[in-house]
């Protein structure tokens, strides 16, 4: 560990912002950043207490259920929720974000059904809900890859007048891949409306970041490429607001991309078939825990005078109805139809997806007492 | 995923545990490689601590040490890109991939270079890289954990491409590639890392490009290869009850194909199937079903049927019942063959 101290201070000196921005204390208390402005009083951040207060029961939701076999496997939220819930927030309607596996909490943030988020995780269906009423590509899986559809997206945009503009979820183990890299590029060389908001969470699977990068600063990335960049507090929701909603407006008035380093944890395992005992000691997750982001959010709403027990009893409950909800769906979700697997392989089926299908449902109606 | 079993120190012998798994023989030959020859390196995403996801590396960065065994970053084009340079200087690179539906990352290292180098260097570089790649599905994962991309490499000049089937056979055939001074493909049929067998290992040696007869018979012939030989066997235990004699056989590698051993027992039965996961389209299949007509052709009693994944992607965990060729769709393709 004194080996990621060491290296933190390295590379700090390449860093464009020097620290890590925060706007609230793990303690609470507001705190007033020149670099980093956030236009919300305590009455309008609430609801951003509140969106992580429903995303972060829901992913608990998921959890279990997970174990009682209603989803295959589930990649948990936890910890991360001011990252998932400020940036979407911070969202106009009319832009795009582009999610992976890590942001059920994000996708449901902006407004998807907990049921048709989790259907990739139910094995149902690749993805549930619909991009286009959306606004969110579909969850990625293979590492990085969206990054590059999100300044597509954005070039698209950009060039055709529009004001909309793109949002880019990556891991801090996605930084090392190639189209990582090469989306902040094109990024660079095309000044695309586009936000790289990276949740920094320290690990990717067992790796941990400092074996991930040579320099563990991966806000450093956008001096290389032209971008500007910042490195927040990945647990302090006001920041996560903050920086995505200035990005955004740079963004749309011309100023092109911004890199947003969220430095963050994950609290649980990598997905729930995986066992970080074998990686990770559990110590580390009691400082964490002190840096909590809804604790903190509330702590501070509540010493404003806007959230009283009361309305955290009000909000607590909603959360559990929609769980509830989310739970009695799957559980009570009608039989699949397999011969869906054919479906919109092409714009039109083939021949020989025609005969493929006939030949399912001759041996489903075989099947059939 | 199930528990892990620390192999990589203790001599296996089948008998103690119920057997060894593919796994645990994967392990094994990893570790012994390691042994022989101290140009062997291993490396791949969370291969080392974690052991790999499917724990094939576990315990090795242990007992060989970082400069053997290591985590790499995530991406896959610098893990072969790497490697290739590694090989150039002379070591013996086992990197994992640790999805099929992750190598496509790599792909341009892969052809472009990996597969090339060699002629290209006119035999002066030879880049002995054995890349492991767990494939196929039936395991339930989200998409693109469960893809069979053989065909992409097996038609790509330069690469051998192998696909074990059972824990023997993995140690034989991952020993065998690891030797191999040309780069191999070594694909993992994951839905079986977990199926035992009673064997000792170190099991007996098997050269790259042999099948494997592993059922006799003299009505048809089934062709499979890793994950689907499982499938095959059971559909000719079925035969039996239909009164058909069903041959079975490993085709286990893919490049370079041991044409002798299928057209031999195609012409024996006279009836041929193949089976793959992959979908039907331009799939190694066709490749073996060409083999068969130009070998066999004389011989034939019907045409060489094939039992394939539907051609579609690779569909969502609860539609791949479904999807996957099982014992009665080979059973239904045998029935078919045998009605000529
Ligand atoms: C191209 C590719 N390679 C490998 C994987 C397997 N994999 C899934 S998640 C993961 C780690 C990702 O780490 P990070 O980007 O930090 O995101 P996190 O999961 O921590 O949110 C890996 C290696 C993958 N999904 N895609």
């Amino acid at each position: 560990m004194a080996d990621v101290a060491v290296r933190q201070e390295l590379a700090g000196g390449s860093l464009p912002a020097r620290d890590i921005l925060t706007l609230l204390a793990p303690s609470g208390v507001r705190r007033e950043d020149p670099a980093l402005e956030c236009d919300l009083d305590a009455g309008a951040a609430a609801r951003l207490w509140e969106a992580m207060v429903i995303g972060r029961r829901l992913d608990r939701a998921a959890v279990a259920l997970t174990r009682q076999g209603e989803l295959g496997v589930y990649a948990s939220s936890a910890g991360q929720e001011a990252c998932q819930v400020g940036p979407v927030l911070a969202l106009d309607a009319e832009d795009w974000m582009f999610p992976t596996y890590r942001e059920t909490v994000a996708v449901v943030t902006r407004g998807v059904d907990p049921v048709e988020a989790l259907a990739l995780y139910r094995g149902s269906a690749h993805c549930g809900f619909d991009p286009r009423a959306a606004r969110i590509a579909p969850s990625a899986t293979p590492i990085a890859t969206q990054a590059l559809h999100a300044v597509g997206f954005a070039m698209a945009a950009a060039r055709t007048g529009s004001s909309v503009a793109a949002l880019a979820f990556l891991g801090d183990g996605a930084t090392s891949e190639g189209d990582a890299h090469e989306a902040l590029n094109f990024a660079g060389v095309f000044r695309a409306p586009c936000v790289f908001f990276v949740q920094n969470n320290g690990w990717a699977i067992s790796v941990p970041i400092e074996h991930q990068a040579g320099n563990v600063v991966l806000a450093a990335r956008g001096a290389a490429y032209g971008i500007p960049a910042l490195r927040i507090d990945g647990n302090d929701v006001l920041a996560t607001y903050a920086a995505t909603r200035a990005a955004l407006a740079r963004a749309r008035s011309g100023g092109g991309p911004t890199l947003i380093e969220a430095v963050t944890y994950r609290m649980e395992a990598h997905t729930t078939a995986d066992d970080p005992s074998r990686y990770r000691e559990a110590a580390v997750l009691d400082a964490w825990r002190q840096r909590d982001p809804l604790a903190r959010m509330e702590r501070y709403l509540r010493d404003a005078g806007v959230l009283d027990d009361a309305r955290v009893a009000s909000v607590t409950a909603e959360a559990d109805e929609r769980a509830a909800r989310l739970r009695r769906a799957l559980q009570d979700a009608a039989p699949l139809d397999p011969l869906r697997l054919f479906d919109h392989v092409y714009s039109a089926p083939t021949p020989l997806l025609e005969r493929q299908r006939a030949q399912l449902a001759d041996e489903l109606s075989r099947m059939e007492p | 995923m199930s528990a892990p079993v620390r192999l990589a120190e203790s001599p296996s012998t089948g008998t103690a545990r119920g057997g060894v798994s593919l796994a645990e023989a994967l392990n094994r030959a990893l570790a012994d490689a390691m042994a022989a020859d101290e140009r062997v390196v291993v490396y791949g995403e969370d291969v080392g601590k974690l052991g790999g996801v499917f724990r094939v590396t576990d315990g090795l960065a242990e007992r060989f040490g970082e400069q053997r065994c290591f985590d790499s970053p995530l991406a896959e084009s610098g893990i072969v890109g790497t490697a290739i340079g590694m090989a150039m200087f002379g070591l013996r690179p086992v990197v994992e991939l640790q999805f099929d539906g992750f190598s496509y990352p790599a792909f341009n290292q892969v052809v472009s270079h990996l597969a090339k180098l060699r002629y290209r260097s006119q035999g002066r570089l030879d880049l002995p890289v054995v890349i492991r790649i767990p494939y196929g599905g039936g395991i339930g994962s989200v998409e693109h954990h469960s893809e069979s991309p053989e065909v992409y490499y097996a038609h790509t000049a330069g690469l051998k491409v192998v696909t074990p089937s059972t824990p023997s056979d993995a140690y034989a055939l991952l020993r065998a590639a690891i030797d191999c001074p040309d780069p191999v493909v070594f694909l993992e049929p994951k839905r079986r890392y977990w199926e035992r067998e009673d064997v000792t290992l170190p099991s007996p040696a098997v050269a790259l490009g042999s099948a494997a007869v592993r059922r006799e018979g003299r009505d048809v012939t089934v062709l499979a290869y890793g994950p689907t030989v499982p499938v095959a066997l059971a559909a000719a235990e079925e035969a039996v009850g239909e009164g058909w004699s069903v041959e079975v056989v490993d085709v286990r590698s893919l490049s370079p194909l041991d044409e002798e051993t299928i057209v031999a027992s195609a012409r024996r039965t006279g009836r041929v199937v193949v089976v793959q996961e992959a979908p039907r389209l331009a799939g190694y299949g066709a490749e073996l079903a060409a083999v068969v007509g130009e070998g066999a052709f004389g011989w034939l009693e019907a045409p060489v049927q094939r039992v394939t994944g539907f051609d579609t992607p690779y569909p969502p965990a609860r539609f791949e019942g479904w999807y996957l060729p099982d014992a009665d769709r080979v059973l239904d393709a045998i029935a078919v063959a045998m009605a000529y």
